[in-house]
């Protein structure tokens, strides 16, 4: 009845690192980050996983899994 | 405390920063009904800034700096080069103040409250939609989600600006285009002039960006990083290393973190939507060489409430009438703009030893004409034929540099 599409490539913020400053945020091409106070949110669904958030990252909070 | 909600709004303006705070202030004066909503819970804080601000801007602003928030007096500049040497140049004179933005943003919306802004802290606009020729927010407070409802809708709610994108607005920044900054604010560090900003440029020290030290009381400064966001290692990484080799820094005691984006590609082209205008970061308005925005912010948050009372004054909101804020804008800052964002692409095709030649061949005052883009016809020739003459890679650079810049001749 239900399908579940699990995007295992998503990206992935480390809270214990973040400074939540949301460059991730700005740079993200597909609106799948939001910044919710000292929070950064992953929308699953809307990452299409390219990497942007973990370049800009100033201090290194936002991660890809590595691929296999 | 008050039915905040129970109306419909001239202006709800998204983000209490230097823009949203601006905004707000003329908006109030102009006699609107502004709200300001702000998802954090403290004005000003955390800072995602180094807190220059120079006397153009003040100027330009006819803003007067005040003791409360203008902590320190900055009186000259220092430039290094990869390989250590620098320029420096330093009058008498007050050039620029170091801020207390917390306070600074404060004071601000102290301000905008007496002109009669009502702020609201906390509130996460989650969805915006547009209703009847008016937007409807959907805001998170706390457990709830209230409703509010504006005329028009400022987004100043910087880098990571969603509610102009919820309304159509592409604000989106180009990871080509943005740099990844880091700062820490240190106490208890010796070893500059602190009348001075300091920046330290080389690809080891921070590539395509500058380290920067800048004086915000005795012993005590924001000293941060810009660098490219394409780069391999992270800004923190970079800031780390870089102060670990500094003999009067190493040894001092960070009393805030900070980080941040910076839009440093030029302004958005389209700043307006139906209902909508922009402003600040989130409008990428920054300066493309240095990466400094609070005087601009400032700025585009007054001409954004400007054309937002001329369209309440009309009662048209609709991007016709409120993209003559973008066309007024570029009029204003367009040109000036082009020749910063020239520069900037000028700065990073030059690699170490061009900047070290420069530093040792170069005044201060030609560097910074370089920059803006100022020089006259005469300077070039000089350039050219009495400092470039021994490098020849840095004249093909200079030449494209020039013929792209489109200056008047004179």
């Amino acid at each position: 009845m239900y399908s579940i599409v699990v995007n295992l490539l998503v990206v992935k913020n480390n809270s214990n690192k973040c400074l939540y400053c949301g460059a991730c945020v700005g740079v993200c091409p597909s609106e799948a980050l939001t910044l919710k106070d000292t929070r950064i949110i992953v929308n699953m669904e809307k990452c299409i996983s390219c990497g942007a958030c973990v370049k800009i990252c100033p201090v290194g909070a936002m991660s890809l899994p590595e691929k296999k | 405390m008050f039915d905040a909600d129970k109306k419909v709004w001239d202006v709800i303006v998204v983000g209490a920063g230097p823009a949203g705070l601006s905004t707000a202030i003329d908006l109030a004066k102009g006699k609107a009904s502004v709200l300001v909503l702000d998802r954090k819970q403290e004005i000003g804080c955390p800072k995602r800034c180094a807190e220059g601000l120079g006397n153009s801007g003040f100027k330009r602003l006819n803003l007067k700096p005040k003791k409360e928030w203008a902590v320190h007096e900055i009186k000259g500049a220092q430039l290094y080069s990869p390989n250590g040497k620098s320029v420096k140049q330093k009058g008498k004179k007050v050039v620029g103040y170091v801020l207390e933005r917390k306070i600074f943003e404060k004071d601000l919306a102290i301000q905008a409250v007496k002109e009669g802004a009502t702020i609201l802290l906390k509130h996460q606009v989650v969805l915006a939609k547009r209703e009847n020729e008016k937007v409807k927010l959907e805001v998170e407070v706390n457990d709830e989600k209230k409703t509010f409802e504006g005329k028009i809708i400022i987004a100043c709610d910087g880098i990571d600006s969603l509610t102009a994108r919820m309304l159509g607005l592409n604000t989106k920044n180009n990871l080509n285009d943005t740099d990844s900054g880091y700062q820490y604010e240190m106490t208890g560090i010796n070893g500059y002039d602190e009348g001075c900003l300091h920046l330290y440029f080389g690809t080891d020290v921070a590539p395509r960006g500058y380290v920067w030290i800048f004086p915000k009381r005795k012993g005590t400064a924001n000293v941060g990083i810009g660098i490219g966001a394409y780069e391999q290692k992270t800004a923190k990484y970079y800031l780390d290393k870089w102060i670990a080799n500094q003999p009067g820094l190493r040894g001092g005691s960070i009393i805030e973190v900070n980080a941040g984006g910076i839009p440093v590609g030029g302004f958005l082209e389209k700043m307006t939507t139906d209902n909508l205008l922009v402003a600040g970061d989130a409008g990428h308005m920054v300066d493309p060489i240095h990466g400094g925005g609070i005087a601009i912010a400032f700025e585009g948050g007054r001409l954004a409430a400007k054309h937002a009372l001329i369209a309440l004054k009309k009662n048209d909101f609709s991007d016709e009438q409120l993209s003559n804020y973008t066309k007024e804008w570029y009029e204003q800052r367009g040109k000036e703009l082009m020749k910063r964002v020239k520069g900037r692409h000028l700065l990073e095709q030059l690699n170490d030893e061009d900047f070290n030649y420069l530093a040792e061949s170069l005044t201060m005052e030609e560097a910074l004409k370089i920059g803006n883009g100022n020089l006259t016809k005469t300077d070039k020739i000089l350039l050219f034929t009495k400092k470039l003459i021994r490098r020849p890679g840095l004249i093909k650079i200079m030449m494209k540099y020039f013929s792209d810049s489109g200056e008047e001749k004179k």
